[in-house]
């Protein structure tokens, strides 16, 4: 048969962006303010849920590390740092926890055509709106605690931005690589439990007393190094920048290599299964 | 202006890959990183090519596993071709089943913008067609309502209003209309038929001709992935009804199992029966073909004059006709101890679509007593695009005479 002149190319079948970078927009938009709007009025309460889980984390853990073990003596406004390591750290969970995201809109991928990146992109959205109304919590509490405003805070939402990057990479490639292999969701939630005692969440890097070059490998971790930044710029300018506890600016390329690294091994990995992904469900 | 495609599909194949023995988890690619896993390869689809005009209502159609579906989802661009190509002009959207993206845990006001934007509004789009979509379901009292609340009568019709209103120049359908009852499929139809009006082009996918041959222009018919027919949907019907029956129908070995219920005084034997159509044993029927039935009998002991009778019947088992040899002008004369004779009739074929049995029996000149009578001992199907609902669809001439006034 030959081809009609006036009739467009070869319909390209799914792929992970689609065409228009707009209709790519409107899908990731709206699954992600169906899914906030489910949590939000999904219960009498609401919201308070969604606030419970952090503070519940950050209530135990302030207990345990100022009156038992005091951890926290040697940090400056500790509470404050605490709450928002976690808020991050928790951003950091929800977004990845696209993991299972491609298996669970099943019914979307295998019914009709859009850009299949919309879905991962969509949870970490998701999680960045509640990311938004976390920091309003943690901002509260910073000025309660007497943490004053800064020429650095501006610092802040490119930490954000390049946080929202990295978990936006490992939330492709997680979840491109578990429609294939079913056993990397176990695998990354053990990958969560060390991070989170890996990075310094609940601790303050130069406060734990180990040596240089343990902290410096420590800061290694782009999640590390991004939350560090962000102490140092939004609550204690006093505190190390990420520079400073690397061991110096350039260590931080390495830091930064992973994330970049992660995005775009992230991006391709996606990119090459999106096609398919429709028949391996 | 029809005569333009809009639609072309281009020597299309997919093939889909079966693997024996599945890899599913990294710890198994881990233990046995080399191994291959063995696999089959479907072929789907095998050069697949056709092309659609606008304002066509064109009917894919297919038994199970023929590649019907798997044709839907490459035109959908759900899945990627592996060889070929296909073409369209214009805006395209798929309704593979009703509501996707619907959440019982929302009202309906979000589920219609969700879903309204899933099959490709724009957010502002769908809100300016959402008093449209809700009235044309008339649910205008249960907006705010969870969609869980719904009846599933409710669901579908909110699912199919917001399918009614998204403008495109192509609709893909799946059997999404097998749902609800007839009321709602008749809507459905009508809703089809207003947008085929509008010069829109619908390609249709299902298994039941009778919807093919009501809405269809053309048809395609798939058998294992290739094409096996593309033209009138009455002549894709009917040999899809063919293609359907032509496995399973002619079973009948299971049919006359229940041999007590032959009788005869073992003077003569009925051998065998048979359906025939073009001069060959049929198992399918063609409604309106003309076909045969035949029994050979054999005579056990010089019979006189033997009446041969046929009975058919439906699997209700409602006879639906019976003819002997007494009322044609086929005397069977005298049969001498061990001659086979056979005797045949010709009709042609009136009955609904559905099973057809041959009861043949073999009596004594006079009436009685029966010498053999075998019941059911063949079967037939018979296939039809248009299902009338009775026993018989008669050749038929309607009139309709209008300004007729009767008399006081």
């Amino acid at each position: 048969m030959s081809a009609h002149p006036e009739m467009g190319p070869p319909i390209a079948g799914p792929s992970a962006l689609g065409g228009s970078p707009r209709r790519f927009a409107h899908l990731a938009l709206t699954l992600a303010a169906t899914e906030f709007k489910l949590r939000f009025f999904g219960s009498a309460l609401g919201y308070l849920w969604q606030l419970v889980r952090p503070l519940m984390l950050f209530g135990v853990l302030f207990v345990v590390f100022t009156e038992f073990i005091k951890l926290g003596e040697r940090v400056t406004f500790y509470p404050v740092v605490l709450l928002a390591n976690i808020v991050l750290f928790t951003f950091f969970q929800e977004g990845t926890g696209a993991v299972g995201s491609m298996v669970d809109r099943e019914s979307l991928v295998r019914k009709i055509h859009f850009p299949r990146m919309a879905i991962p992109v969509s949870v970490v959205l998701t999680a960045g709106f509640n990311l938004a109304l976390n920091l309003v919590v943690v901002a509260i509490f910073a000025t309660a605690s007497g943490v004053r405003p800064h020429w650095s805070w501006l610092q802040a939402p490119l930490i954000i931005a390049l946080l929202a990057a990295f978990v936006c990479g490992l939330a492709m490639l997680l979840s491109a690589l578990y429609v294939r292999f079913r056993d990397v969701k176990p695998i990354w939630d053990v990958v969560l439990q060390v991070l989170f005692y890996a990075t310094p969440v609940i601790y303050a890097v130069e406060a734990i007393g180990v040596s240089a070059a343990i902290q410096h490998a420590l800061m290694m971790n782009p999640l590390a190094a991004l939350l560090e930044q962000f102490r140092h710029a939004v609550i204690d300018p006093a505190a190390p920048s990420a520079a400073e506890a690397a061991g110096g600016a350039v260590r931080l390329l390495v830091p930064g290599a992973i994330l970049v690294a992660t995005v775009a091994v992230g991006f391709r990995v996606f990119n090459r299964e999106a096609p398919r992904i429709a028949e391996q469900l | 202006m029809p005569g333009a495609p809009v639609v072309s599909v281009e020597a299309v194949s997919k093939e889909f890959r079966l693997p024996h023995e599945q890899i599913n988890t990294l710890k198994e690619r881990a233990l046995h990183p080399f191994r291959r896993p063995s696999s089959d390869r479907l072929h789907a689809l095998e050069d697949v090519s056709f092309a659609v005009e606008q304002g066509e209502f064109f009917g894919i159609v297919g038994r199970n596993g023929s590649g019907k579906s798997t044709l839907l989802k490459c035109l959908a661009g759900i899945y990627r071709v592996d060889r070929g190509a296909i073409r369209m002009r214009g805006r395209l959207s798929t309704f593979i089943e009703l509501g996707v993206g619907f959440n019982p845990d929302l009202a309906a006001r979000d589920n219609v913008l969700i879903n309204g934007i899933m099959l490709g509004l724009t957010p502002k789009e769908a809100l300016r067609r959402f008093e449209q979509i809700i009235a044309f379901a008339e649910l205008e009292e249960f907006v705010d309502l969870k969609l869980k609340n719904y009846s599933s009568g409710m669901q579908v019709r909110l699912a199919f209003s917001v399918m009614s209103q998204v403008d495109a120049d192509i609709l893909l359908v799946d059997e999404v209309l097998a749902v609800g009852d007839a009321a709602f499929q008749q809507k459905c139809f009508e809703v089809f038929q207003r947008m085929k009006e509008q010069g829109k082009t619908i390609l249709f996918v299902t298994h039941d001709m009778s919807a093919v041959s009501r809405f269809c222009d053309r048809a395609v018919l798939l058998e294992r992935g290739r094409v096996e027919l593309i033209g009138a949907p009455d002549t894709v019907g009917a040999r899809y009804l063919q293609r359907n029956f032509a496995h399973g129908a002619g079973d009948t070995g299971a049919l006359h199992p229940d041999e007590p219920e032959r009788v005869g005084d073992g003077s003569g034997e009925i051998v065998d029966a048979w359906f025939e159509v073009d001069g060959v044993r049929a198992d399918v029927l063609p409604q309106g073909a003309e076909c045969t039935v035949s029994v050979r009998v054999r005579a056990h002991e010089t019979l006189v004059e033997p009446a041969i009778a046929f009975l058919l019947e439906n699997d209700r088992r409602d006879p639906l006709w019976a003819v002997s040899n007494e009322d044609g002008d086929a005397p069977a004369g005298t049969l001498a101890p061990g001659e086979e004779t056979v005797f045949s009739v010709t009709f042609a074929t009136v009955f609904g679509p559905g099973r057809v049995y041959l009861t043949p029996w073999m009596v004594h000149a006079g009436g009685l007593p029966i010498a053999d009578r075998r019941p059911r001992l063949a079967a037939a199907v018979v296939t039809a695009v248009h299902r009338s609902g009775g026993l018989v669809d008669l050749p038929n001439a309607m009139r309709c005479e209008r300004g007729v006034r009767t008399e006081a």
